[in-house]
């Protein structure tokens, strides 16, 4: 296994392909243009499709139209374009697919701005799209964990017959780190249920998200929940550091949780007992892993790019025993280490 | 790599091999020698171009020139400036390219001026061996031909610049020279010059290059 110096967004359009990604859909839209321009380039030489769609909800409607097929098909938008797939990602939700949604965040609302942020943050874990559904969200904060996820993302989409998002941001999907490609045999389930020519052999199969009986549709949506359960209980990652004796603990994900992890070693440089808590499932969201990171804490920082989202998360994880505050910037800029460990040492001054 | 007054670099190559890294190691250096300006010609990617070294420059005395709307929230392709008083009011101008084809068009546009230049001009095209969408000599040279095509002239040297990044070795540089050589042979090009790591002992064919291109929180190491 070979290193190779690899941008985000390309390190995940060639780890999509190598996972087994055989359908592209996207519409163009910075910062996550180069998933798209690598994708054009390399998938018809591999025996994919890439296309690009007249618009952002014709894009997830033909991921919905290859998911039910049963191939592993991905579409990837930066924020404006991520709410434009909304209710496909509702339909497809709710019939049950697999596919793979990459957001590549900007800034908000509205056009908002091209530099990166956080702040679909609520959008990727509370609601992309309406009706009672919930979506696998992977947040990684490098390179290498972009690609790592990008197969993760795709096995776990089939396992759980569920779409499951990618969250990136600008400056992951631009930035460029060295990489290895797993070398990995990939195995995609088998898929009874897809649409993909009865042969004669068997009855037809139908993906359908309308029920005409009130109670029909009641159990479908209990018989989903189900597995949620289950992946609420099997699929929830978490990184930490320094926190079996952390008084302070920062929460980060994504790329703001490099910033933090230089300014908890900074920290600890000083003699603050400083800790790193960073998600990397958002939803499911790793509670357990939390609340035990927290053992000795006294106070919890949250540091993302955006006016405080994941903070509701930490409260609630944390069932509000801990005071959680908050910082964080908003509009592209990127906080600073040297801002994240002023806000450290003030909490010091104030716990100690 | 002899660089006479009047000269014009020109970076180009695929997006990703360290174009606008080599951009700002050259300008810093050769603003200690005369006149320098830097042209920011990337109007494809937003995002870790030369337009962010615009304090160092200035401090430098370096005339920075950078596309109007470059690290605004305008994703808006708009070259603005005389490239030609530029190039004339400079004893030395580097022009940062943006990446592959798409970002190599815009050179086209001023075909006629660069082709006026004669041999003033270098049009280097820089590889980096490490890069995925480089890995054999036969995909530098068809990104080298899309690119030649795209801005309508015939590069005229190469630059190794093959790196992993923050890993980069003497090593890691040492084991790109058979590539590099490879490389010179399919696109009949001369290797102008291997970028080397700071500080390393070097002869006429290194450029020692400082990894500028940094990222957020790898930039500031002094906290108090």
């Amino acid at each position: 296994m070979e290193k190779v110096l690899m941008k985000g967004n390309e390190a995940l359009a060639e780890a999509a392909m190598r996972a087994g990604c055989k359908c592209f859909f996207g519409y163009p839209i910075t910062p996550q243009t180069e998933i798209s321009a690598y994708l054009s380039k390399n998938m018809a030489k591999r025996g994919g499709v890439f296309l690009q769609a007249e618009s952002e909800v014709a894009a997830i409607n033909m991921v919905l139209g290859a998911a039910s097929a049963g191939v592993r098909a991905m579409t990837s938008s930066s924020s404006p374009g991520i709410s434009l797939k909304s209710e496909g990602v509702s339909y497809i939700a709710a019939s049950d697919l697999p596919c793979v949604i990459v957001n590549v965040q900007r800034g908000g609302p509205g056009l908002g701005g091209i530099q990166p942020s956080q702040s679909d943050y609520f959008q990727a874990t509370k609601a992309l799209g309406h009706g009672d559904f919930k979506m696998i969200v992977y947040a990684p904060a490098s390179v290498q964990e972009t690609i790592d996820m990008t197969y993760l993302a795709f096995d776990s989409a089939d396992k759980f017959r569920t779409p499951v998002m990618i969250l990136s941001d600008g400056l992951l999907g631009q930035m460029m780190e060295p990489v290895v490609f797993p070398d990995v045999d990939v195995k995609i389930p088998d898929k009874p249920w897809a649409c993909c020519g009865h042969e004669n052999k068997r009855s037809h199969n139908i993906i359908n998200s309308l029920f005409l009986q009130p109670d029909v549709l009641e159990k479908s949506v209990n018989e989903r929940f189900e597995r949620y359960e289950i992946i609420e209980r099997t699929c929830k990652m978490a990184e930490t550091d320094f926190c079996e004796d952390a008084e302070i603990v920062v929460a980060a994900f994504g790329a703001s949780a490099r910033v933090a992890k230089s300014a908890v070693n900074a920290a600890r440089a000083k003699g603050i007992k400083a800790g790193l808590f960073r998600p990397q499932t958002l939803v499911p969201f790793p509670v357990e892993q939390l609340n035990k990171a927290c053992e000795k804490a006294k106070c919890v920082l949250s540091v993302e790019m955006n006016k405080g989202q994941m903070v509701e998360d930490l409260r609630l994880a944390l069932g509000c025993r801990l005071p959680v505050e908050f910082f964080g910037r908003h509009g592209g800029i990127i906080p600073s280490v040297k801002e994240v460990l002023g806000q450290i040492e003030q909490i010091h001054e104030r716990i100690k | 790599m002899e660089i006479g007054r009047n000269s014009v670099i020109m970076l180009t190559g695929d997006y990703g091999c360290g174009k606008t890294n080599l951009a700002v190691n050259l300008a810093l250096r050769l603003a200690e020698k005369g006149k320098t300006s830097i042209v920011d010609m990337d109007t494809v990617n937003p995002y870790f171009r030369s337009a962010d070294f615009g304090e160092l420059f200035s401090a430098r005395g370096i005339n920075a020139v950078f596309p109007q709307y470059a690290n605004t929230n305008l994703d808006i392709p708009v070259l603005n400036f005389d490239l030609e008083s530029v190039i004339s009011d400079s004893d030395f101008t580097i022009i940062d390219v943006g990446g592959s084809d798409a970002g190599a068009y815009p050179v086209g546009r001023y075909e006629s001026l660069f082709k006026s230049l004669g041999e003033k001009l270098e049009m280097l095209y820089v590889f980096n061996m490490y890069r995925l969408c480089e890995r054999s000599a036969d995909k530098v040279a068809e990104t080298l031909c899309e690119i030649e095509s795209a801005c309508r002239l015939k590069c005229t040297g190469l630059v190794n610049n093959s790196n992993l990044g923050a890993e980069t070795t003497p090593s890691v540089i040492a084991q790109s020279a058979e590539f590099a050589e490879k490389v010179a042979e399919k696109t009949g090009l001369p290797i102008k010059f291997t970028c080397v790591t700071e500080n390393e002992k070097t002869d006429e064919t290194h450029l020692p290059v400082s990894r500028l291109v940094t990222l957020p929180w790898e930039t500031e190491r002094e906290y108090d």
